[in-house]
Parts: structure tokens; C-alpha cells; sequence
């Protein structure tokens, strides 16, 4: 019971601030709104029983992305013109309304393989098993540190003033 | 315990939502941020199914470790490309930017 | 039979003709042949397939029969089409086998003096060897597929030697002319075939006389294959309504107008409605046909021939006149009649143009108005040129006598209004020919030109031709053409040659080509009556006369740009210009229309782009979730 009212309060959270990125026009309220959207999603992670992503979504997206989010904004010195939107509304509404509503028909009338036992818990210490194990994804995993490492190159040299 | 289906509602509103916003929004800025709610979204589905249908062996998780991980890096560059972008034209307002045409 | 005779002969005669022609033609490019090599070549192998075909000629006569050759396997389709090349030997066969080769050799040796200093000898001696093949390999053919080719073969050979001179723009227009006037019969000697081969399963000649002896092909079906045939017939010996190439085609080197215009190719149409008689037999209605199309093209020609002033002219009207001639011989007394005539015409004819060719060598003009008093100048040209008008006339004992007297008593027992026609061809015949004889040779000489006699290479023809045209008619003295032709009885060489006399049909005839003859001398060498008197007198026929009956004029407009250019032709071009023309400038404009809408799609905003990408990923979801 108590799983159900969480699961609802947080998903209509994110939701709603979801929306309200979209909704509000002044960019700072956006930002917020989306860094509440985050911490909502992360709480929807925590009812799935994952907290070590809850924890990582916390410190990457609301930590990090929103902060680089804020940056920007201010770098562009747009706060004036705020956050308009384009003639598509109409059009994208009734495009991102069907496939909405054709995601919900098929996945609520799957008949999904569920499986009966419970999940892990704590599954920070599961987690680094399998990602840090020979046979697991370290071949992966380091992948993705040069994908960091390459992308802090290529910003750099994206935002690197001409002479 | 709320099942998968409503995981996989909320996990097609998020992405739904976002598209519209990137879709619609005319600030560089905002649609980057539209698309990571998108991701976010797509995050929401991976943990649903690792959740309810392989709870023991956290695949679902994995994935959503990755493309938290590759969502970084997208914003770093994106930002990066939109800073470069103002500095070049003054603007982020993606109608200003239509050059990419016939 | 004829087992005296080995097989390599048969294969022999118009082989060698076509190895002349390949190396002529060859030599033409490849070789750089001496025109006089080219010559020698061409005449040789004419020559030895003239041998070859004499041979053949006179073992027939001493043992008639047929042999029929299987040859080789052309080709077959399926277990329903098989054609073989084949020849078919028999006594029609040997007659023009003996004709097609004797006056190709006489015409080429001719064209050696004729022909001197034209610059494509070459180009000429290899296409009267093709010539040569295509027309003896015609006559011996078993198979009417391969007829069919080979009578295409040489109709290609008679327009490419009529547009010889192709850089006169008469010429080709004359060769054009003759090779579409002709190809309408060809389609209906075509249709013919695939209506034979469709009702007797096979293209054999002995098969389909075989099948329609048996009765299992349907009356209607012999009635429409027999005028097919007699309809290609039409095309190729120029009988009325499509003989308006023939007098064209004298655009021609004259040689080419005596071989293939006079002798041999016209004659083919004759000699088809011959080799198909037996199909001819079994309907009334399509023998019937020929003879009255042959009647009226008899005389219809020769009026037009009585006005001509063109002497080649003359002698083509003369040529189609006799061709009707023949046609009316072989749908009233059968095949044996015609062919006799064929024969000794082919001489005679070939004899009076090889006179006309000397004719024009000598003065320079076709035109026998600024001719006269030859007989002077050209003895020889003179004297010979008179043998044929007199055979021709049909003047006894020259050979056209003969043959002519055979056709009117098949037309006296069969129909007496062809019959009256006939008879009265021949009194036109006489007149016309003997006009043409006066106002060339008679008289004084009306051209500027200093007219002299011919060379030994084309008189030496010209003689022997002379004498096939005298003495041609006394083979059948003893009805040996007849009996091998038709089933006629022999009987003692007096009775053939003096015997006529007690008939009064004979006669009739010798008055009327007499009465013609009179009338010719008492207009043009007494002048008793002016011509140009009686042609106002007789103003309306005269006109129609002079004017052909319009004939041309008639296709021209009716056919030509009536049906043609306003009908056919304007609807394919209004075809082109709307329908194909439009549906390709439509898909144009559509593409270009379609383009410049969505290219309004390609506005350079990516976020429009992702909307799309939205919009397929819905109805991808959308389809998944329909089909499932």
C-alpha cells in the first residue's frame, strides 16, 4: 500500500514537472522544474528496488547535467526571450499523442514473462560485480571512460576561442 | 506493488513528453533538456523490466548505467555545440538556425 | 528419275551464284577487287549455274519428274515447327531455273558494256549475284517459309539495283516506292502462310498440295490462303491495283529493268500462283480472281502503254500487260499456259529493254521523241529491237506467238468476255510496240546527240537473245511444255508450228496484231492520220490514258494523305504529342510539382525533421500494433 502511494505521488511528480519543463517560460524555472522531475525519477528507482541508480541519477543528472544546464543558460544570456515554442504544437501534440497512446495499448495488453522471486537488495555490491568482473562488461566499462575522456576533449576543443 | 504496466505508462509519458518539448521548444537549451527527460524516460523502462522480469540478474540496470554514461557526455557536447553555436550567430533559437536547407 | 543427276548440282545452282556474291561484296571494302575481276566473277558463276540449270532443264524433259531435296534442318521450335531448307525439283522448277539463269547470264554480260565506266561495278556485280541466288533459290525451294525469305531476298535485290543511282532523288523515291507497293502483297502472301501452316501444320509446298488433296483443310481456308498467295502474286508482278511501282522502278540501270523488271523477279508472282496451282484447283472463286484482275491489268496496262513517250515506259506497261496476261492464262487453262508464256516472254522482253538500254546508250534519252531514224545509226539495235516487237505481237512463228495463241484459246473456252479483252490487248500490243519501233527507228533522228551502234559486249546478248526470242516458242512445237506442265499430249513438231493454221482463232489473232501493226506504220511512217488528230478526237479516253487512270494520284491522296498523313499518321503524331509525350512531360511536372511541395518539408529546421521521425516511429508502432 504504502509501494502504491509512492509509485503515484512520484510519478505524477515527474510528470508534472516534466510538463512544466516544457510549460514554463522563464528558463531558470525550467531548469528547476526539470531537477525536480530528476529527483522524482530517482524515487521511482527506489521503489524498483535500485538504489544505487537512484543514488547515480541523484548525482549525475541532478548534480552534474542540471548545474551544466544552469551554466549555460547563462552563457547564452537568453533569459529575456525565455522559452518559446514553435508553430509545430499542434502537429507534434497529435504525433507524440498517438505513439503515447499506442506504447500504452501494447505494453498494458502484453502478457510480459513476469518472474515471481524478489529482487536483489543492495544492489551497489551486485552491480560492481558484474560491471568489474573479467568475465562481466570491464571491456565496456573502460569504453565508456574514453567516451568521457574523448568528450571532455571535444567540448574543449568545440569551445576553444580562434585567435 | 504497482506492475510493470504502470512503470511502462509512466515510462511512455516521460519519453512522450520530452519529444514533444523537443519538438516544439525553441531554445537550444530547453531541447536538450527535453531530451533528457526523454532518457530519463527510457531509464524509467529499463528498471521496470530488470525489476519485474529478471530481478536477479540486474541487467535492465546495467543498460540504464550506460546510458546515464552516454547522456553525460551528450549534454557536455551539446552544450559545448550550443555555446559554439551562440558564439558564431548570437542565438540559440532554432528558428534562426535553419541554414541546414535546400 | 532425273537419278542421272547428282544432288550437289541442285545445291550447286544457286550456290554459286551467292559465293559470287560474297566475294564481290566482300571485295567491295575488304578485297579492293578490280571492277573487271568483280565481272568475270560474277558472270562465271552465273554461267556455270547456267550449265548446271540447262542440265537440270533438259534431263527433265527427257525424264520428267519431281525430286525433292530434304537439305538441312533450319531450325524447329518445339515438336510443332520444324523448317527445313529443302528443294523441291520439278518441271516448273526447271523451266524457270533454265529462264531466271539464261537471261542473267545474257543481262550480266550485257551490263559489262552497259555498265563500263560506272564507278560501283562492284557494288552492281554483287548485287545481281545476290540477286541471281535469291531468285533461283526462289524457284527451288520446298519449303514456302523459305520461299517466303527468299522472295523477300529478292525484292531487297530489285530495290537496292532500282536506287543503283540512289544519289538521283528519282531513283530512291522509285526504289522506296517499289519496295512498300510490294510489301503489301507481301503481307498478304504472309497472312497465306500462317494460314496454311495453321491449317495444315506444316510449311512443306508437297505437304500443304498433299493436305489439301486429302481434304482436311477447309474450303474457306484454301480460298483465303490462295488469294493471299495470289495477293503477294499481285505485289510482285505488278498486277493491277499495285502495279504503279513497275513503271517506276525503270529508274533503274536498264540491264536491272531487263532482268529483274521484265524477265525474272515480275515474273515470280506468276510463277508462286504456279507452284501453289494445286491450292488454286480446289477454289473456284480465287481462280477466278486471277484471271479477271490478270484481264483487266492486260488491258489497262496497255492503254497506258499506247500514250507513253518514255520508251522504258512503254516496255513496263508492256511488261505488266503481259504479266496480266499470264495471270489470266493460269486462272483460265491453268499453269502450263502461263508458264510457256512466261518463258518465251522473259526472252523477248529481256531483248526489247536490253534494245531500249542500247537505245539510251546511244542517244543519251529514254524520251522517243528526240529519237529516229536509228536503224540508220544501229543496224543490229534496229533489227533485234524489231524481233522482239514482233514476237511480242505475237507474229508468227516468233516465240510470243506461241504462247499468246495458248492464252487466247484457254480464254475462248473458259470466258468470252476475257476472252474479247484479251483479244483486244493483242491489237493494242502490236500498235503500241510498232509505234515505239517507228518513232525510233523510222523517220529521221530528231537529237543533238550523235547517236552510234552499241559494243560487242551488249550486242552479242542481244543476238543470242534475238534468237531465244525467234525460236524459244518451237520447244513446245511437240507439246513437251504442256505434258511436262499440265497433262497434255505430243504430237509431231508440223503440227505444233504449222498445224495452228487450221484454227481460226489463230487467225483472228494474226489480224489483230497485223491491224495494230498497219495501224502503227499508216500513223507514224505515212502519218495518213495525225496522232495528235485522233488523241483530240478521243479526248476522254486520252486523258485517262495520258494520266494513268490517276492511279498514283488516287494512292497519293486517298491512301497516301487521306488515310496516312491525316488519319494514321496525324493520330500517332496527336498519340505522341498528347498521350506519350504528355504522360512523360506529366511525370515531369508531377515530380517537379511533388518536389517543390515537400521541399518545403526540407526547411532546414531540424526539429521539423524530428517530427516526421516521430511520425514514422507512430505509425511503425501504430502498424506493430495493427498486425498483431
Amino acid at each position: 500500500m504504502g509501494m502504491h502511494i509512492a509509485f503515484w505521488v512520484l510519478s505524477l511528480l515527474a510528470v508534472a514537472a516534466a510538463v512544466g519543463v516544457i510549460w514554463q517560460k522563464n528558463l531558470f524555472r525550467a531548469v528547476l522544474f526539470l531537477v525536480l522531475c530528476f529527483f522524482a525519477i530517482a524515487g521511482i528507482f527506489v521503489t524498483l528496488s535500485a538504489d544505487f541508480l537512484a543514488a547515480a541519477q541523484l548525482i549525475i543528472n541532478v548534480g552534474a547535467v542540471a548545474i551544466l544546464m544552469i551554466m549555460s543558460i547563462m552563457l547564452t544570456r537568453e533569459i529575456t526571450s525565455g522559452s518559446p515554442s514553435n508553430m509545430l504544437g499542434l502537429p507534434a501534440l497529435a504525433v507524440t499523442g498517438i505513439l503515447a497512446a499506442a506504447i500504452i495499448m501494447v505494453s498494458s495488453s502484453a502478457s510480459w514473462l513476469l518472474s515471481p522471486s524478489s529482487p536483489v537488495e543492495s544492489t551497489t555490491g551486485a552491480l560492481a560485480t558484474i560491471l568489474f568482473n573479467n568475465e562481466g562488461f570491464i571491456f565496456l566499462i573502460q569504453l565508456a571512460a574514453l567516451l568521457v575522456l574523448v568528450t571532455i576533449i571535444g567540448a574543449i576543443v568545440l569551445l576553444k576561442e580562434e585567435e | 506493488m504497482p506492475g510493470l504496466e504502470h512503470y511502462l505508462i509512466l515510462s511512455a509519458l516521460l519519453f512522450c513528453i520530452g519529444l514533444t518539448g523537443a519538438i516544439i521548444k525553441r531554445n537550444a537549451v530547453v531541447i536538450l533538456m527535453c531530451i533528457e527527460i526523454m532518457l530519463a524516460g527510457v531509464n524509467v523502462a529499463m528498471v521496470a523490466f530488470s525489476r519485474f522480469i529478471t530481478p536477479l540478474q540486474l541487467g535492465g540496470q546495467l543498460f540504464t548505467i550506460f546510458i546515464i554514461i552516454v547522456a553525460a557526455a551528450e549534454v557536455a557536447i551539446g552544450l559545448a555545440i550550443i555555446l559554439a553555436l551562440y558564439r558564431k550567430r548570437q542565438t540559440v533559437d532554432t528558428e534562426k538556425t535553419d541554414f541546414l536547407k535546400w | 528419275m532425273m537419278s542421272n543427276i547428282p544432288e550437289i548440282v541442285f545445291w550447286l545452282i544457286p550456290g554459286l551464284p551467292l559465293a559470287a556474291f560474297g566475294i564481290v561484296f566482300l571485295g567491295l571494302r575488304v578485297l579492293r577487287l578490280k571492277s573487271g575481276f568483280a565481272a568475270l566473277l560474277s558472270v562465271s558463276a552465273t554461267a556455270a549455274s547456267f550449265g548446271l540449270s540447262l542440265w537440270t532443264g533438259i534431263s527433265m524433259l527427257s525424264a520428267p519428274g519431281t525430286s525433292s531435296l530434304d537439305g538441312f534442318n533450319w531450325f524447329s521450335s518445339g515438336n510443332a515447327i520444324t523448317v527445313d531448307i529443302g528443294l523441291l525439283i520439278n518441271p516448273l522448277t526447271a523451266i524457270m531455273l533454265v529462264v531466271v539463269s539464261t537471261v542473267s547470264l545474257l543481262v550480266q554480260i550485257y551490263s559489262i558494256g552497259y555498265m563500263r565506266g560506272d564507278n560501283a561495278l562492284n557494288r552492281y556485280f554483287s548485287f545481281i549475284s545476290l540477286f541471281t541466288f535469291a531468285m533461283l533459290f526462289m524457284v527451288m525451294s520446298n519449303n514456302l517459309l523459305v520461299m517466303f525469305m527468299a522472295w523477300e531476298l529478292v525484292g531487297l535485290c530489285s530495290y537496292l539495283l532500282i536506287g543503283f543511282w540512289f544519289h538521283r532523288p528519282k531513283a530512291a523515291s522509285a526504289a522506296k516506292k517499289a519496295f512498300f507497293v510490294t510489301r503489301i502483297g507481301d503481307f498478304g502472301f504472309l497472312a497465306a502462310i500462317l494460314i496454311l501452316f495453321s491449317s495444315t501444320g506444316t510449311f512443306s509446298i508437297e505437304g500443304i498440295h498433299q493436305a489439301a488433296a486429302s481434304g482436311i483443310v477447309s474450303s474457306a481456308a484454301i480460298t483465303w490462303a490462295a488469294l493471299g498467295i495470289f495477293f503477294g502474286a499481285m505485289g510482285k508482278s505488278a498486277q493491277f491495283p499495285l502495279h504503279t511501282w513497275l513503271p517506276d522502278a525503270m529508274e533503274g540501270p536498264t540491264p536491272v529493268s531487263a532482268l529483274i523488271h521484265a524477265a525474272t523477279m515480275v515474273a515470280a508472282g506468276v510463277f508462286l500462283v504456279a507452284r501453289m496451282f494445286p491450292l488454286f484447283e480446289y477454289s473456284e472463286t480465287a481462280l477466278s480472281t486471277v484471271a479477271i484482275v490478270g484481264g483487266i491489268t492486260a488491258l489497262l496496262a496497255a492503254t497506258i502503254a499506247l500514250v507513253m513517250w518514255d520508251i522504258k515506259k512503254v516496255l513496263a506497261y508492256s511488261t505488266i500487260s503481259q504479266l496480266g496476261y499470264m495471270m489470266l492464262g493460269i486462272g483460265l487453262g491453268g499453269p502450263g499456259v502461263a508458264l510457256f508464256h512466261l518463258f518465251t516472254h522473259a526472252f523477248f522482253k529481256a531483248l526489247l529493254f536490253m534494245g531500249a538500254g542500247s537505245v539510251n546508250h546511244s542517244t543519251g534519252t529514254l524520251d522517243m521523241r528526240n529519237m529516229g531514224g536509228l536503224a540508220r545509226y544501229m543496224p543490229w539495235t534496229c533489227i533485234t529491237f524489231v524481233i522482239g516487237a514482233l514476237s511480242l505481237s505475237g507474229i508468227w512463228p516468233l516465240a510470243g506467238f506461241f504462247s499468246k495463241e495458248e492464252i487466247l484459246a484457254a480464254a475462248l473456252e473458259g470466258q468470252p468476255v476475257l476472252f474479247a479483252i484479251a483479244l483486244l490487248t493483242v491489237f493494242i500490243t502490236a500498235f503500241y510496240m510498232f509505234r515505239a519501233v517507228f518513232t525510233t527507228f523510222g523517220g529521221s533522228y530528231r537529237g543533238r546527240s550523235k547517236p552510234h551502234e552499241s559494243s560487242a559486249a551488249m550486242l552479242l546478248p542481244m543476238l543470242v537473245m534475238a534468237v531465244l526470242a525467234v525460236c524459244a516458242g518451237w520447244l513446245n512445237a511437240t507439246g513437251a511444255i504442256d505434258s511436262l506442265l499440265d497433262d497434255g499430249t505430243k504430237h509431231a513438231w508440223t503440227t505444233g508450228i504449222f498445224g495452228v493454221f487450221t484454227h481460226s482463232l489463230t487467225w483472228i489473232s494474226l489480224l489483230m496484231a497485223a491491224a495494230g501493226i498497219f495501224l502503227a506504220w499508216a500513223i507514224y511512217v505515212k502519218r495518213w492520220f495525225s496522232a495528235e488528230r485522233i488523241s483530240s478526237r478521243f479526248a476522254l479516253p486520252y486523258f485517262f490514258f495520258i494520266n494513268k487512270y490517276w492511279f498514283d494520284e488516287i494512292y497519293n491522296i486517298i491512301i497516301g494523305n487521306k488515310l496516312l498523313n491525316k488519319g494514321i499518321f496525324s493520330f500517332f503524331e496527336k498519340l505522341d504529342e498528347r498521350v506519350i509525350d504528355g504522360a512523360v512531360n506529366g511525370i515531369a511536372r508531377l515530380t517537379s510539382s511533388t518536389g517543390s511541395f515537400v521541399r518545403r518539408a526540407q526547411n532546414g529546421r531540424l526539429q521539423t525533421y524530428l517530427l516526421f521521425f516521430a511520425a514514422g516511429l507512430a505509425i511503425l508502432v501504430l502498424m506493430m500494433v495493427i498486425i498483431s
